[in-house]
């Protein structure tokens, strides 16, 4: 298991490259380059920004540039943020940590309330609730997330039941820790429930369509055959074989999660990496879009490498070795 | 009553017999017919098609037509019976004046009604962008409006805007499939037919791309988009960089059909007759991919309408003056307006009916095409 690991881990390394170089080319397609905000301010002199050209080695060729920043980026170091006055990395390692809040906390209910209701559906095959569970995954892959964030803030505004967006009330500091945590817990609610609904009506399709194909198994029939109980037959034999490849898309979900929540996070002000990513391309804060392209494409290749793992653990028949 | 078997085969045989043989394609088609949740998406998606189609013939008012005096005016609601308790077999609506600038109310004016009227003259437009005509299907005499769905902050339909924006939403993305199909098919067609070092190469560069949260590769492209030029340009170029975002993934799915479909035996026979390779990756391999492009094709439209829908309402795609139902959410992303006017959020609404349409069809196309599945 171990070396299957450091293989995989091996592996990652070209698509790793790949993400850098794509992320640092997209900046260059860019009009203007780092410095053209600063250029614009009328306080700092040419002779300034001339030297921060030559600090940030901005009159170098392009290759040197992508070498110098790579090196960098190895060492941690993500360059300067010149609209927020701070280096990057530690923008980007809160507005990560939120956006990983979010994203674990709906992906977690959306696991626990996806199975049993894909089983409930595939088990009552054409009943109305499962005609009416369908229909209402239908609805879910189909709704934007925006547009669910702006109903559940609507509703919000008039019932005044929870806060409208935002990640902390504005007496969050004065609170004891365990108010610290109800706070965010609420401000939680609303968009964990709107990537939530979308993550369910997926998954959910997925495991009663798998659910489905298992039940239909010889070995289904065996098992009844035999003279099992329905619940043994279901529980035992068929649904762990129908989660499996569940696993296997965990790695879509949470590139679907990721950019759910990018727009989310701009409809419902939670201080995420989606929200981050769109200030700095409005406000040409290269650096940071670099780095938050290259943090979001390495999120999802490391997801889709515990996905590989944790399928491994959950399926016997894949052995590495 | 049930006939026994034996005595219903001979007949049976010869119904068969008697049949033609179907092709494939009509086989999904009939099997496509009996999916009821494909038939009512097809038919949503007449409707939404044809509406984009006569957008200005449909729409009471042209896509920038403002009354300054109206903005955000609530939905006019067609009635019947009028203040004294009339009934009028023509639905009318009443005049309203502004009353209170600040909470925005309107208070109407039951001194005189206006009817309804079809093929009214209006303003002037051009039908399918040729036919000079000024007649709309619906409106409703001067100075009475007709705002089926309220109106915007400068007091312009926002039925008027979202049947002008529905060809922006529609159309981008058929245009999406129409760039990606052919780059992917290729691109897929000959990593899995050359296989080896070629597949490998190519499939890690695919690869990159599918590595990033697409929204954020979106995000990130559309900021490097010139903003200085004209809708139909920005148009475009949303749409190309939809599909650059979307033809890699596209490609690995053809790619790993076409690594099971090129060991059968007539492609080995194609090559044997001394076939050059473009020749039968195009002429043998993609077209017995067809079934697979189609339900990925069906799949992927909504996929860039979501896409495009999302850009826009970030401000980042279709920007005003032009319409596109994701732009015209933005107007209900301040939540003060819209808990004033709620009726700023039917754009989301077609967007979700557009949606879910096209995933009744791809379901349903998935299910005719996959024999797999087919149960008939």
């Amino acid at each position: 298991m171990a070396r299957h690991v450091l293989r995989r881990l091996i592996q990652m390394i070209p698509l790793l490259l790949g993400i850098t170089i794509l992320s640092f080319l997209i900046i260059q397609l860019s009009p203007g380059d780092f410095l053209a905000e600063i250029r614009l301010n009328p306080v700092v002199s040419q002779e300034t920004v001339d030297q921060m050209r030559a600090n940030f080695g901005l009159d170098r060729p392009l290759h040197v540039q992508y070498l110098r920043w790579l090196s960098n980026i190895i060492r941690g170091d993500f360059g300067y943020s010149f609209a927020f006055q701070v280096p990057v990395l530690w923008l980007i390692k809160s507005r990560l940590l939120n956006t990983l809040l979010l994203s674990v906390t709906s992906l977690v209910i959306a696991w626990l309330l996806a199975i049993p209701i894909g089983i409930h559906a595939a088990t009552h095959q054409y009943s109305p609730t499962d005609n009416l569970l369908s229909f209402t995954a239908y609805v879910g892959i189909s709704t934007p997330t925006f547009f669910s964030g702006l109903l559940l803030l609507y509703g919000a505004f008039r019932t005044g039941w929870l806060p409208i967006g935002g990640m902390t009330s504005l007496d969050y500091d004065l609170l004891p820790w365990y108010g610290k945590v109800l706070d965010i817990a609420r401000h939680l609610v609303i968009p964990a429930s709107v990537l939530a609904f979308l993550t369910v009506a997926g998954l959910m399709r997925q495991m009663r369509g798998n659910l489905l194909e298992v039940l239909r198994q010889d070995y289904v029939k065996t098992a009844r055959a035999k003279g099992l109980a329905a619940r043994v037959v279901i529980y035992k034999h068929a649904v762990r074989n129908a989660i499996n490849p569940l696993i296997t898309i965990f790695g879509l979900e949470l590139g679907g999660l990721l950019g759910g929540a990018a727009i989310l996070e701009n409809v419902v002000s939670w201080p995420g990496l989606g929200q981050l990513i769109l200030d700095s391309v409005v406000r040409k804060d290269l650096y940071v879009v670099m780095a938050s392209l290259v943090i979001g494409g390495v999120t999802l290749v490391v997801g889709n490498l515990i996905a590989d793992l944790l399928l491994a653990v959950s399926d016997p028949r894949i052995r590495y070795d | 009553m049930a006939v026994p078997l034996t005595r219903r085969l001979p007949q049976t045989i010869a119904a068969v017999q008697s049949v033609a043989p179907r092709t494939p394609a009509q086989l999904a088609w009939r099997q496509l017919r009996k999916h009821r949740l494909a038939v009512i998406g097809g038919v949503i998606l007449l409707i939404l098609y044809s509406m984009a189609l006569f957008a200005d013939f449909i729409s009471p008012y042209t896509l920038d037509t403002s009354d300054r005096a109206k903005f955000y005016h609530p939905p006019t609601i067609p009635r019947f019976i009028d203040a004294s308790g009339r009934f009028h077999w023509r639905p009318f609506v009443y005049d309203t004046q502004l009353v209170d600038p600040g909470l925005r109310i309107f208070r109407e004016d039951h001194t005189k009604i206006y009817p309804i009227r079809v093929f009214v003259r209006g303003e002037p437009y051009r039908l399918f962008w040729v036919i000079p005509t000024r007649i709309h299907l619906l409106g409703v005499d001067e100075p009475g409006r007709l705002f089926l769905m309220g109106t915007d902050g400068f007091g312009r339909d926002l039925f008027s805007r979202i049947l002008y924006g529905s060809r922006v939403s529609l159309i981008i993305g058929i245009l999406v499939v129409a760039v990606t199909l052919p780059i992917g098919m290729l691109y897929g067609g000959i990593a899995g037919y050359y296989g080896g070092r070629v597949d490998n190469v190519m499939m890690r560069i695919a690869e990159v791309i599918i590595a990033f949260p697409a929204f954020y590769l979106l995000l990130t492209l559309s900021a490097v988009l010139p903003t200085n030029v004209g809708c139909t340009t920005r148009f475009y170029l949303i749409t190309l960089i939809l599909s650059f975002i979307g033809w890699a993934g596209f490609s690995r799915l053809i790619r790993g059909f076409v690594l099971s479909l090129k060991e059968r035996e007539y492609i080995l026979a194609a090559r044997a007759m001394g076939l050059d390779d473009l020749r039968i990756i195009l002429r043998h391999i993609l077209p017995n991919t067809s079934s697979l492009v189609i339900i990925v094709a069906s799949l992927t439209i909504p996929g860039a309408i979501l896409g495009e829908s999302g850009l826009s309402f970030l401000g980042l795609g279709v920007r005003e003056p032009c319409s596109s139902w994701g732009n015209l959410l933005t107007a209900g992303a301040n939540l003060v307006n819209l808990s004033r006017s709620p009726w700023l959020l039917f754009p989301g609404v077609f967007i979700v009916i557009a949606v879910i349409a096209y995933n009744f069809l791809g379901d349903g196309l998935r299910d005719a095409f996959d024999p797999r599945l087919r149960t008939s």
